[in-house]
């Protein structure tokens, strides 16, 4: 059993110190949302728009707030607290044990993996609930195009994490990174209302081209196997970086 | 069969050796020191026998496993205290117990842990509310947990008050009761004195000498500490030709000489074939430190 690549009682202990992060929680799990609840909360925002192909404005923020809450895991949470826990030797201590660190590693990669998802359900129903946003027509399609994403977050963020030597830099990095992705997932202006040119250059990011994949599903369309194949290459680049750089002291 | 064999040991970093053909034997249930100054390789070392660094050369072997690639047969039976290690801060000291328990297949109860190491009161605390002090035993606790048959102890009392350092002791001597096996990493002499059965004195990657403690005060220059105010002036000729004189000082009129045995003897002749007394004449046993200075210096 400690051979799992996944340590339960190491996950569990993860899931709790994460409830005691009030910063963590409100960032990754409620801010996402709340961004969704306060520009709902627009009236111009909830009127059909021909720049966005005729959808409301609130119904293109919905795969928006789930991506958010996506990069607020990756970047903002993650890398912080792994780089932490080499910086003060948690993962040397756990070295000396019959578990390796590599469990530390999994249950954050489970642990921000899952409070990505949570957010991003939260943001689906309390669109559905409060502005009637339309849940996804293409369920699975969506599923498909949001685990990549989930993916190139925590592949992004282990990456980082590889790269900085203190926390103070992972939170540097992390802060760099985040507003560029935020910019290509679509918060200040959603993908659907960019222009052509603009909108082509962000499809080749990786939270870029899985806030168009979300689109599709979201309209009930099979998301676009080139935009499901760059956020993926994004993963498996990231994650190499991560794999080639990473150390546990 | 020795529960810890290290031989020939090397370990460089950035071409510089920090440990430098390191060889020594720990038998099972003793106290074994590794005793030498800041940055003569200590800790290399005993990270070496840990499994958490790859020795460039030479053997290390712990119950007759290596710790690198046999990593964990040799952490269930090895327990560690880092020199510099902390945990999770908001986590809380029985979540950190209950947690270092799950690792190991047959582990201490971890109550009867705490209650020992005084951390009953301190179980809902977080370890970033824990005094130094705390902190210290609960790591201790955590080197115990799996009930291991050798315990590795670096700078285990360094930032301690005198009073926590000398229960840590007690502690010590209590798990070496219970028949644990302890690597002792210090460069306090006191310690070393006090808690080892035999200690490996490491100077610049070397092992400089091994022996018990008293067979390193004996086996160094000034064993024997004399000291006296004498009645009148003595002929420093005389005194420095004592056979086996180690060191020789003058402070207000007092003089203080180290040597063996044989020098106490030459300078009691020597008193009374001038008929003067020794006022105020102490003999003592030179103490570790004096015996670890010798022995670093000749390395020098």
């Amino acid at each position: 059993m400690n051979n799992a690549l996944v340590n339960p009682a190491v996950l569990r202990a993860e899931i709790r110190l994460f409830g005691r992060e009030p910063g963590s929680v409100f960032w990754i799990l409620l801010f996402p949302t709340l961004l969704l609840v306060i520009l709902g909360s627009v009236p111009s925002f909830r009127q059909p728009d021909d720049s966005f192909g005729g959808l409301r404005p609130i119904d293109a923020y919905v795969p928006v707030s789930v991506l958010l809450g996506l990069l607020m895991g990756g970047l903002q949470g993650m890398p912080q607290t792994l780089t932490g826990y080499r910086e003060r030797g948690i993962l040397r201590r756990m070295s000396t044990t019959p578990v390796r660190p590599a469990a530390l590693l999994s249950a954050q990669m489970v642990l921000y993996g899952g409070a990505s998802l949570a957010s991003a359900l939260l943001a689906l129903a309390v669109g559905r609930l409060a502005f009637d946003v339309a849940l996804p027509r293409q369920p699975l399609g969506y599923v498909l195009a949001l685990l990549p994403a989930v993916l190139a977050a925590l592949a992004l963020g282990a990456a980082i994490s590889a790269l900085s030597r203190t926390t103070k830099i992972a939170g540097a990095i992390g802060s760099a990174a985040l507003f560029p992705m935020m910019f290509c997932a679509g918060v200040w202006l959603p993908v659907q209302a960019m222009p052509d040119m603009l909108a082509r250059i962000v499809g080749c990011t990786p939270f870029g081209a899985a806030a168009q994949a979300l689109n599709q599903a979201a309209a009930g369309h099979w998301p676009g196997w080139s935009h499901l194949g760059v956020t993926a290459a994004w993963t498996v680049l990231l994650t190499a970086a991560a794999a080639r750089w990473f150390r546990w002291e | 069969m020795s529960i810890i064999e290290v031989s020939e040991l090397r370990k460089s970093y950035g071409g510089r050796p920090a440990v430098d053909g390191v060889s020594f034997a720990v038998e099972e249930g003793e106290v074994f020191g590794i005793l030498g100054p800041n940055g003569a390789g200590k800790t290399t070392t005993v990270e070496c026998v840990e499994g958490l660094r790859v020795p460039d050369a030479g053997r290390v072997r712990v119950t007759g496993l290596d710790p690198v690639a046999d990593h964990e047969r040799v952490a269930r039976v090895l327990g560690a205290q880092l020199q510099q290690s902390e945990l999770q801060a908001r986590l809380t000291v029985r979540e950190a117990l209950r947690l270092y328990a799950s690792f190991y297949p047959r582990p201490a109860d971890w109550r009867l842990l705490a209650e020992r190491l005084g951390l009953t009161e301190k179980l809902t605390t977080r370890f970033a509310k824990l005094s130094g002090g705390q902190k210290q035993r609960l790591f201790i606790a955590l080197a115990l947990i799996g009930n291991p048959r050798v315990v590795v102890l670096d700078e285990l009392t360094t930032g301690l008050d005198p009073r926590a350092r000398r229960d840590t002791w007690q502690l010590v001597e209590d798990v070496r009761a219970s028949g644990v096996t302890v690597l002792l990493v210090t460069h306090f002499m006191e310690e070393a004195q006090r808690l080892c059965d035999r200690i490996a004195v490491i100077d610049k990657g070397r092992v400089a000498a091994l022996d018990t403690p008293d067979g390193l005060i004996r086996r160094s220059a000034g064993a024997t500490v004399v000291g006296f105010t004498p009645s009148a002036p003595l002929d420093e000729h005389d005194l420095n030709v004592l056979p086996g004189l180690a060191s020789l000082a003058h402070k207000d009129g007092r003089i203080t000489l180290s040597g063996t045995d044989e020098t106490v003897n030459a300078v009691i002749t020597l008193l009374a074939r001038h008929r003067v007394t020794a006022h105020q004449l102490r003999v003592t046993d030179a103490t570790l430190d004096d015996a670890f200075l010798d022995l670093t210096e000749v390395e020098a």
